[in-house]
């Protein structure tokens, strides 16, 4: 009996949180299945210079608009620019607005974040009522306004995407913090006289830092979404250079001559945005510490 | 109850404030001189002298931005550029049009949501919950303009069942206005079905572990009663109150739908003075959707009060 109990209680070999986290994330298939496709995505846009295929810019008037074919897999476009050179090419805008504007995005708002539930006091009062007026713009009608007083181009539009999801960075990282800052080790931890710089690095950032990588993943969708988004209003990526939101405005014009036009750039979209909703997902499940 | 609305109107007000002050800033933002710009080719000084004392550019910042918001308060929000209309009559013409694709797009989600949510809970890790749960991350994935390019092939351009653009105000010829809101309406409301359903199926679960459930349960009602008389009640309320706040994201995602189905309202309002540099257009629309948007959340935070008995007790 003694020695069944203490078999129970003793400590499993040591797994560090990183480890722990990943293999509940092995476990789930649909999370794997999203970091496969966003995998194949960034592959195919740091490889396009290397791929066998067309220039995405070259016109060729003897090919507008022509449906798939062996030598256009995908068809090409409304002046014959090959539609598959230009949905590869095309990956490289929705994956690097949506990652550069997530990271100007946690940059800016997460330090404030940590200051702001950190110190408290009239900062944190200033600094919450601003997160939540930006909070109260929709996050679209904000990125649209910025992007057009800021000018229509791609790196404007990864500006006004970041600065729009940053108030979201602020208030989790804040709300983190005030939930981390008066637990016992905290306490400890400035009871032994340790600094504020040393206090918020060694206890606070690594247990703010779960729930940010989630939200952060969850964003990135949100933006590739918003870039999208914007270049088909024409605020993001400028022509002739291809982006997978500003194919589907010219697509909209041809929509009864050429369908095939609209059907890739916006299924690739599609895809890339559930691959990182369903990582976001599973991260969410695997860093939750209430679930073994 | 009165003074529970009262405080929180009351936090509105610097939130209020804020956003002014940002919406008066972006214009601030703008490369190069627009009186420049307005002035035309000529650049006679005359007239730049007289368009900067007009827009009050001599005086300092601070001034400008008090000026600017003493007119907003008044209800003027300006002169649009291209049309010479008043900013505010223009967008009162718009509104209407969204409200309707909003509400529209709000009664879709609610119906289609909220029900797929209740079924999924109840019937939880079956065939019927993953399909659910699959369709939900669909919507949220999908790109909605492009969901309205790829209804519009199917339904318009192939099947010719609805047609692919055009409005009719709703009190002119309702029946016609329906038939050319459906689509768009659908369309805006996928995110939020998905939303919603996801939010009502944890509810539910939550709630039907419940004490009071499995007491409901032992005294022999069936399961049905159990699920919409015991569950639901308590289920749904996160989910109203959900609702209520992402009223305020369907005006955003109409901005792209109207694009797609050209739909003349407040969302093609916005993007047609963006390409027109019609700036003061753009300030208003981001204004009265940020006013929107703090009065449905309001709205949503006195819902929840209302429907929750045990709030209302701690009023």
């Amino acid at each position: 009996m003694t020695i069944l109990a203490h078999a129970a209680i003793a400590p499993a070999p040591e797994e560090t949180p990183g480890r722990r986290a990943w293999r509940k994330f092995k476990a789930n298939r649909a999370a794997l299945a999203g970091l496969c496709i966003i995998v194949f995505f960034a592959l195919l846009a740091l490889a396009a210079p290397l791929l066998p295929i067309l220039d995405p810019n070259a016109t060729s008037w003897s090919v507008i608009r022509q449906p798939p074919s062996a030598a256009h897999w995908l068809g090409t476009d409304e002046i014959g620019r090959d539609l598959l050179s230009r949905l590869i090419w095309g990956s490289q805008a929705s994956l690097a607005a949506g990652i550069v504007s997530v990271a100007i995005a946690v940059v800016i708002g997460v330090p404030i974040g940590l200051v702001s539930g950190y110190f408290g006091g009239w900062i944190d009062m200033l600094i919450s009522r601003v997160t939540e007026a930006f909070l109260a713009m929709p996050f679209l009608i904000t990125a649209i306004a910025l992007a057009a007083f800021l000018g229509p181009s791609l790196s404007n539009a990864m500006i006004a995407i970041g600065l729009s999801a940053m108030p979201i960075f602020v208030r989790l990282t804040r709300g983190q913090v005030l939930a981390v800052k008066t637990e016992d080790y905290v306490e400890g931890a400035r009871s032994i006289g340790l600094g504020n710089l040393m206090i918020l690095k060694r206890y606070i950032a690594p247990n703010v830092f779960p729930p940010i990588l989630v939200q952060a993943t969850l964003t990135v969708a949100t933006a590739i979404i918003a870039e999208a988004s914007l270049s088909f209003l024409g605020l993001g990526q400028q022509p002739p250079d291809p982006s997978w939101g500003s194919m589907l405005n010219v697509a909209k014009n041809f929509m009864s001559q050429a369908p095939w036009m609209a059907i890739w750039p916006g299924a690739a979209i599609f895809l890339v945005v559930i691959g990182f909703n369903l990582v976001g997902d599973g991260l969410g499940d695997a860093l939750d510490p209430r679930e073994p | 109850m009165y003074t529970y609305v009262a405080k929180r109107l009351l936090i509105a007000i610097p939130t209020l404030l804020i956003i002014s002050l940002f919406v008066f800033m972006l214009q601030k933002l703008l490369p190069g001189d627009p009186i420049l710009a307005m002035a035309g080719e000529e650049r006679d000084p005359v007239l730049i002298a007289q368009l900067r004392e007009q827009y009050r550019l001599n005086d300092p910042v601070v001034y400008q931005y008090l000026y600017w918001l003493g007119d907003v308060l008044r209800g003027d929000l300006g002169t649009s550029l291209r049309t010479n209309q008043p900013v505010t009559e223009l967008i009162l013409q718009k509104l209407p049009v969204t409200i309707q694709l909003a509400v529209m797009a709000m009664i879709f989600a609610v119906l289609i949501g909220i029900p797929a949510g209740i079924v999924a809970a109840v019937r939880k890790n079956t065939l019927l919950d993953y399909l659910a749960n699959l369709v939900a991350l669909s919507g949220l994935s999908i790109p909605n303009f492009w969901l309205g390019i790829m209804l519009i092939l199917l339904v318009s351009v192939y099947l010719g069942w609805l047609p692919a653009s055009g409005y009719y105000p709703f009190f002119a010829d309702p029946l016609r206005s329906l038939e050319t809101m459906i689509m768009p309406a659908f369309v805006l409301s996928t995110p939020l079905a998905a939303m919603l359903m996801r939010h009502t199926r944890s509810s539910m679960l939550g709630v039907m572990r419940a004490d009071y459930i499995r007491t409901a349960r032992a005294k022999g009602l069936s399961e049905r009663t159990v699920v919409m008389e015991h569950g639901l009640r308590n289920g749904l309320l996160p989910v109203i109150t959900l609702s209520a706040l992402l009223f305020g994201d369907l005006l955003a995602g109409a901005v792209l739908t109207e694009q797609v189905f050209t739909i003349p309202g407040f969302g093609k309002l916005i993007v047609d003075a963006v390409f027109n540099r019609d700036y003061a257009v753009v300030q208003g629309v981001v204004l009265c959707t940020a006013v929107a948007f703090i009065l449905m959340n309001l709205i949503a935070d006195i819902l929840y009060v209302l429907l929750n008995p045990r709030m209302r007790a701690t009023l």
